[in-house]
């Protein structure tokens, strides 16, 4: 396992004439992005029975850098459009690349109903409190207090947690990490990527540019210290008070449960519906 | 193949029942929606039939997901559509130029009512046709078709479809209330008797690569589908023959949009369907669409019976929109009348047509009803 060099998945699996990528330095995408691929390449998915989905933002343009089918929708969208996609041809596999704004702020409505619907998609996230290609506005993801050009004095609203409202509407996998927990983070998606129904995996992506250089970590690895000091491991988390937690963002596996999926769920209702009809016994 | 409801004969039913029957038969198998009035019957007969021919009916969150919904089921193959009214048209605008600059075949039929905003939810209107031919934003076209009655709402549908299929682009059944829940006689053929349209596919691995490209010199470039190993990546932004983003490259943006509009444009002989009624000799012409046609039929009937020759232009496409014939048309009469249930839509259209060469007068009528045969003879007669 993992023994591939990056130089193997990348030779395999992304597009040479697209290179290089639009990410800043410091930025976590590349890093999650190369997760996602080591999980498709261990599982030994077929490239071609996979489609990348997604909206708009830093991270949605990560379709656009693989060699695979992609739809790069419009803001907030990609899973109403993966709906469509997935109903269609229930043979494909669907990765939802999606980023903090896109899922939670404009696409929140369609995130919470997918989930309901218990869609086969695997939401892969990249949350960095900061809606970085706009230049470094706030996300509804960013914790009270942390500063963006929309909140110059820092965030007065309180933040969303994805991964906690995925787990209750529904979805049949739900984890979060940060871009540092390496094995943690292939391993989840290599689950999710094998489960039926909607499964999501968040990560906790650095920005230097955007987001750090406003907040006091211009660097990368000075995000990477901040993150490990406000993460906690979900069973530390179990034993702290609410108080201990206030601030901390909880990593961590938070479901893993076997709902049938929307695509079982509709060949189900075809049947039903044939049968009602007389068409069928 | 088995259908839910009957073919080969006439039925008695409603114009939403007649699009939902007709979307069946040009091959839809993919339809998501979200409930408006008075499109809410299309819907419905959809989730009636749809599971029954293997196909998938699917209620969405709102209309951007409906839209979005039906936009990806086309690139995965199917040929899909989705219906509502002017509000939850005004949401999917955004959405119809995905689908314009991805070049994605979809149906969305708007079965107007009153508006602007929630206005009159249950009364007739024609207040969307310019929403439905510049709703969306940027330099861009589509192509917008007109039903007067169940039978051509039943008829444009399949057509909406083929047109669609044909050109890789969004096509809108612009209807009103009046259609949508009128019950009229129609004749459902049987599905070997209609000639159906299927996109274009990549022919080999060099058309695959450029699926935004013009292999064919007639601008519609084949369609790859996902998951037949083309690797197709698709993109709202600006981008190349391969599909690759140029947003930047002023060239590559304007030989793109250049290219769709082109391909509508440069077909328009072939989309646009118009019909006359008496107008060889006539010096009055009336230039209608829709629902307010079939007043106009019967106003023209009464003019001839005056004495006046009028005439009746009765516009199926109301885009593209054919402006030479228009100005023709403005050099044989002396003066065209567009009646129209709003303050002025088509009439802008018809008068850029005519180009001065004749007097173009509105008859509008808003609130809900449409024009008596009489108030548009009053008119014509001064």
């Amino acid at each position: 396992m993992y023994l591939k060099s990056a130089y193997e998945i990348r030779e395999k699996y992304l597009r040479k004439d697209m290179l290089p990528t639009i990410f800043c330095p410091g930025c976590g995408i590349g890093s999650v992005l190369q997760f996602t691929l080591r999980a498709i390449d261990d599982l030994g998915l077929n490239q071609d029975e996979i489609v990348w989905v997604s909206g708009i933002g830093c991270s949605s343009r990560v379709p656009g850098f693989v060699n695979f089918d992609g739809l790069h929708t419009t803001h907030g969208r990609a899973l109403a459009f993966a709906t469509g996609i997935k109903l269609t041809n229930p043979d494909l596999k669907i990765i939802a690349f999606m980023g903090d704004g896109d899922a939670a702020a404009i696409g929140g409505n369609h995130l919470i109903h997918a989930i309901r619907r218990n869609l086969d998609v695997t939401v892969i996230l990249i949350n960095n409190f900061t809606y970085g290609m706009t230049g470094g506005q706030v996300a509804p993801t960013a914790l009270k207090g942390l500063k963006g050009t929309t909140a110059p004095y820092g965030q007065f609203e309180n933040p969303f947690d994805i991964a906690q409202l995925a787990v209750s509407a529904g979805a049949n996998y739900v984890a979060r990490w940060t871009v540092f927990n390496y094995l943690q983070g292939i391993n989840s998606i290599k689950k999710a990527l094998q489960k039926e129904g909607f499964t999501l995996v968040e990560f906790l992506s650095p920005c230097p540019i955007s987001f750090g250089r406003r907040n006091r970590m211009k660097t990368a690895p000075e995000l990477i210290r901040w993150y490990q000091k406000i993460t906690v491991p979900l069973a530390k988390a179990k034993k702290m008070s609410p108080e201990e937690l206030e601030g901390k963002i909880v990593i961590g596996e938070f479901a893993d449960r076997d709902r049938p999926g929307l695509v079982r769920e509709y060949r189900e209702y075809i049947k039903r519906a044939k049968k009602m009809m007389g068409w069928e016994e | 193949m088995r259908y839910p409801f009957p073919v080969g004969k006439a039925d008695f039913i409603q114009g939403d029942e007649a699009i939902a029957r007709a979307a069946i038969l040009a091959g839809c198998r993919f339809y998501a929606g979200y409930p408006i009035t008075p499109a809410s019957e299309i819907f419905e007969a959809m989730a009636l039939y749809m599971p029954l021919v293997d196909g998938v009916s699917i209620q969405m969150e709102d209309e951007i997901a409906s839209i979005a919904a039906i936009i990806g089921a086309s690139w995965a193959g199917a040929k899909a559509m989705t219906a509502t009214s002017g509000p939850g048209f005004s949401l999917m605008q955004e959405n119809i130029g995905y689908a314009v600059m991805t070049e994605t075949p979809i149906v969305v039929v708007d079965v107007q009512r009153g508006g602007p905003s929630t206005g009159q939810p249950t009364l007739a209107a024609q207040g969307d046709i310019m929403q439905s031919i510049w709703g969306t934003h940027g330099d861009h076209t589509l192509i917008v078709l007109s039903p007067s009655t169940v039978q051509e709402a039943f008829d444009f549908t399949i057509r909406a479809f083929n047109l669609a299929e044909k050109y890789r682009t969004p096509v809108v059944l612009l209807t009103d209330a009046e259609v949508a829940h009128m019950r009229e006689r129609v004749y459902i053929p049987n599905p070997d008797d209609i000639e159906l349209v299927y996109r274009k596919l990549p022919q080999n691995e060099e058309e695959a690569k450029l699926p935004f490209g013009d292999p064919h010199g007639d601008g519609i470039p084949p369609m790859p589908i996902f998951g037949k190993g083309y690797r197709t990546y698709v993109t709202g932004l600006t981008h190349d023959e391969r599909g690759r983003p140029k947003t930047v490259d002023a060239e590559v943006h304007e030989r793109l949009i250049k290219r769709i509009i082109g391909k509508i444009e440069n077909n328009k002989h072939d989309i646009i369907s118009y019909e006359k009624f008496e107008l060889d000799d006539a010096d009055v012409a009336i230039v209608s669409t829709g629902i307010v046609s079939r007043s106009a039929i019967r106003a023209v009937k009464i003019l001839r019976e005056k004495g006046i020759k009028a005439g009746l232009l009765k516009l199926n496409t109301i885009w593209p929109f054919d402006f030479d014939m228009m100005e023709e048309l403005a050099e044989q009469v002396k003066k065209i009348f567009v009646p129209e249930m709003n303050m002025g839509q088509l009439y802008h259209l018809v008068k850029e047509g005519a180009n001065g060469k004749a007097e173009v007068e509105l008859i509008s009528k808003i609130g809900g009803e449409v024009h008596t045969p009489m108030e548009i003879v009053e008119r014509v007669v001064g």
